[in-house]
């Protein structure tokens, strides 16, 4: 398990405040996984998230991406090649009046042949789903399509790392499916490292680990199951437990047992379906054995 | 209060060009006095462009929009009356924040009423009350302030003009969950004690779920289903296969019957969906 982020101890105050925005961060993010970031505003995801392509650096402690400190100056644009952001709002982050320019834009920056960013370009489109709109003009598109292009911008310069600061925030229920649904095909397809932050608790249950923050802490770090599961934590947090796993909680305390948990609809569907049905064959066979008894 | 009726509410855009596009058609509805509704649909669906319509910022290209009987596009109303009795709270108000202090910003609407000192500051301080910002803050600028603050602030300056109807164009989008139970909660709290119609676009479906007493869902240009959040709710397939969202219990309760559970109709929230297992559960018992 080869870590591709990593901090140490780190310590972050913006100029002018007091109080510490990250407040002693330690962290190793494994290459190719997908990491989930929840935390209330002004609990510091942004920040973090900042400190992962040299934005922002520490006061204290040091951040590594791929073994290169992005303290050191002279390697910020290698930092930057390795980790692609992509922010909130969509119509910030688009540049050029067609799609596929903007694509090219970081490409072009970074001085790649004509012919290789042309592949880039496609490729990326491709897999955003966005190739047949390449040369539409993007403020006619809708917010997650917007979303889609600035992600297809950002794997253009393919980068090995992706952190997405809440992309689906200004979104519709459609778009944000559009959005987490291209993040996990660029993890699970792509092998890239994804970080995702967010504040909708259904868009961390595929992920392979779940960071909690709040006042610049981590304050919890697991599986989605464990994190879920754990009701307390999610209040101490002021998170509410996800539908499924409260109600296959509340069922369990009603006496129903279930093996493990189950944070998808359907998955948890089943669970119950299953119980109820294991519940009934054993009361049937326990009435067919109970005359002779 | 007020009362609102759409009649036949169309709205063409950029109508005799090549970009002509139908964003409402036919809509016609009533909202009485004092009722909680929410306006669902995903994007492009038209809602934006009917509440639009509601405080005269749209004029229908057919049809009319009547407030307590009255059109407002006429001349009894002028823009001015229109726009003081129907408050509109856009999406991400917090950007439209502009004064130097928390109080000028909230106080705004109220001192272009022409309003005497007294009564100004009794609205500042009374909305400010409503929507949990707290009056140590009312000297600070309002751009220091954090996200979920300064949303509150935007929405105090349209309740600081007391406005009969109240509505709001997604007012949680990009909050955090604690934040969203806030909000929700700040405008519950105003239509009880104000009596004001209010009318949400929102996604959030459990929140909707929860607070509204009507559910009005968009698509295409027209209302497609209205009715009590349990009437819109039990019609859970359909709303998912237009790419809404339903609340999780609702959700949940489709895949249940799919799985062969027989759950009875109308399950949208966690209470129903739980006591509805609980007692098949039982009936498999007996």
């Amino acid at each position: 398990m080869e870590p591709i982020i990593v901090f140490e101890n780190v310590h972050f105050n913006y100029p002018g405040d007091e109080k510490e925005s990250l407040h002693g961060i330690d962290l190793s993010v494994t290459r190719g996984s997908f990491v989930a970031v929840l935390g209330q505003n002004g609990s510091g995801k942004s920040t973090l998230a900042k400190h992962m392509n040299a934005i922002l650096v520490p006061n204290e402690g040091r951040v590594l991406v791929d073994g290169i400190d992005t303290a050191d100056e002279s390697s910020v644009l290698d930092v930057r090649r390795r980790v692609g952001m992509v922010f909130q709002n969509p119509d910030n982050q688009i540049v050029a009046n067609v799609v596929e320019d903007d694509v090219a834009f970081a490409p072009e920056n970074l001085g790649v042949e004509p012919k290789e960013i042309r592949r880039r370009v496609n490729a990326a489109l491709r897999l955003v789903g966005m190739y047949e709109h390449r040369m539409h003009a993007p403020h006619l598109l809708s917010g997650g399509q917007k979303q889609r292009v600035a992600i297809a911008g950002v794997i253009a310069m393919e980068p090995e790392i992706i952190v997405l600061d809440e992309p689906t925030a200004m979104l519709d229920p459609q778009g944000r499916r559009e959005v987490v649904d291209t993040a996990f095909s660029l993890c699970r397809g792509k092998g890239m490292t994804v970080v995702l932050i967010t504040h909708h608790m259904e868009e961390c249950i595929d992920a392979d680990r779940v960071l909690i923050l709040s006042e610049g802490r981590l304050t919890a770090d697991g599986r989605p199951e464990e994190i879920f599961a754990d009701k307390a934590l999610l209040e101490r947090e002021g998170l509410e437990q996800p539908e499924t796993a409260r109600l296959l909680r509340e069922l369990r305390e009603a006496g129903m047992k279930f093996p493990g948990e189950a944070l998808k609809i359907d998955d948890c569907a089943n669970r119950i379906a299953q119980a109820l049905q294991a519940e009934e064959r054993s009361r049937s066979s326990w009435q067919k054995s109970s005359p002779k008894s | 209060m007020a009362e609102i009726i759409t009649e036949k509410l169309s709205h063409v855009y950029s109508a005799g060009t090549p970009f002509e596009s139908t964003a409402l058609h036919d809509v016609s509805i009533s909202i009485p006095q004092g009722q909680f509704a929410a306006v669902i649909g995903h994007t492009g669906s038209g809602k934006s462009t009917f509440i639009q319509h509601l405080n005269a910022l749209l004029q229908p290209t057919e049809g009319r929009v009547l407030l307590d009987g009255q059109d407002i596009n006429k001349d009894k109303y002028t823009r001015r009356d229109v726009k003081r009795k129907v408050g509109l709270v856009f999406q991400y108000p917090e950007y439209q924040l502009f004064e130097e202090t928390v109080y000028k910003d909230i106080a705004f609407g109220p001192s272009n009423m022409k309003l005497g000192k007294e009564e100004i500051d009794e609205r500042v301080r009374e909305a400010a009350a409503f929507t949990g910002v707290s009056e140590e803050l009312f000297e600070r600028s309002p751009l220091e302030l954090s996200g979920g603050q300064k949303r509150r602030i935007a929405i105090a300056g349209v309740i600081a003009m007391r406005p009969e109807v109240l509505i709001l164009d997604e007012p949680t989008a990009g909050l955090d969950p604690a934040g969203c139970a806030q909000i929700f909660e700040n405008i519950r709290c105003y239509r009880e004690k104000s009596g004001a119609t209010v009318l949400i676009v929102s996604h959030s479906m459990d929140d909707v779920a929860r607070l509204a007493e009507r559910i009005i869902v968009f698509d295409r240009g027209a209302v497609v289903m209205d009715g009590t959040p349990a009437a819109v709710f039990s019609r859970a397939k359909e709303l998912m296969e237009i790419g809404l969202s339903v609340p999780k219990a609702a959700e949940l309760a489709v895949a249940l019957r799919d799985c062969g559970v027989g759950l009875p109709e109308g399950i949208f929230t966690h209470e129903r969906l739980l006591a509805a297992l609980l007692q098949v559960r039982e009936g498999r018992k007996c």
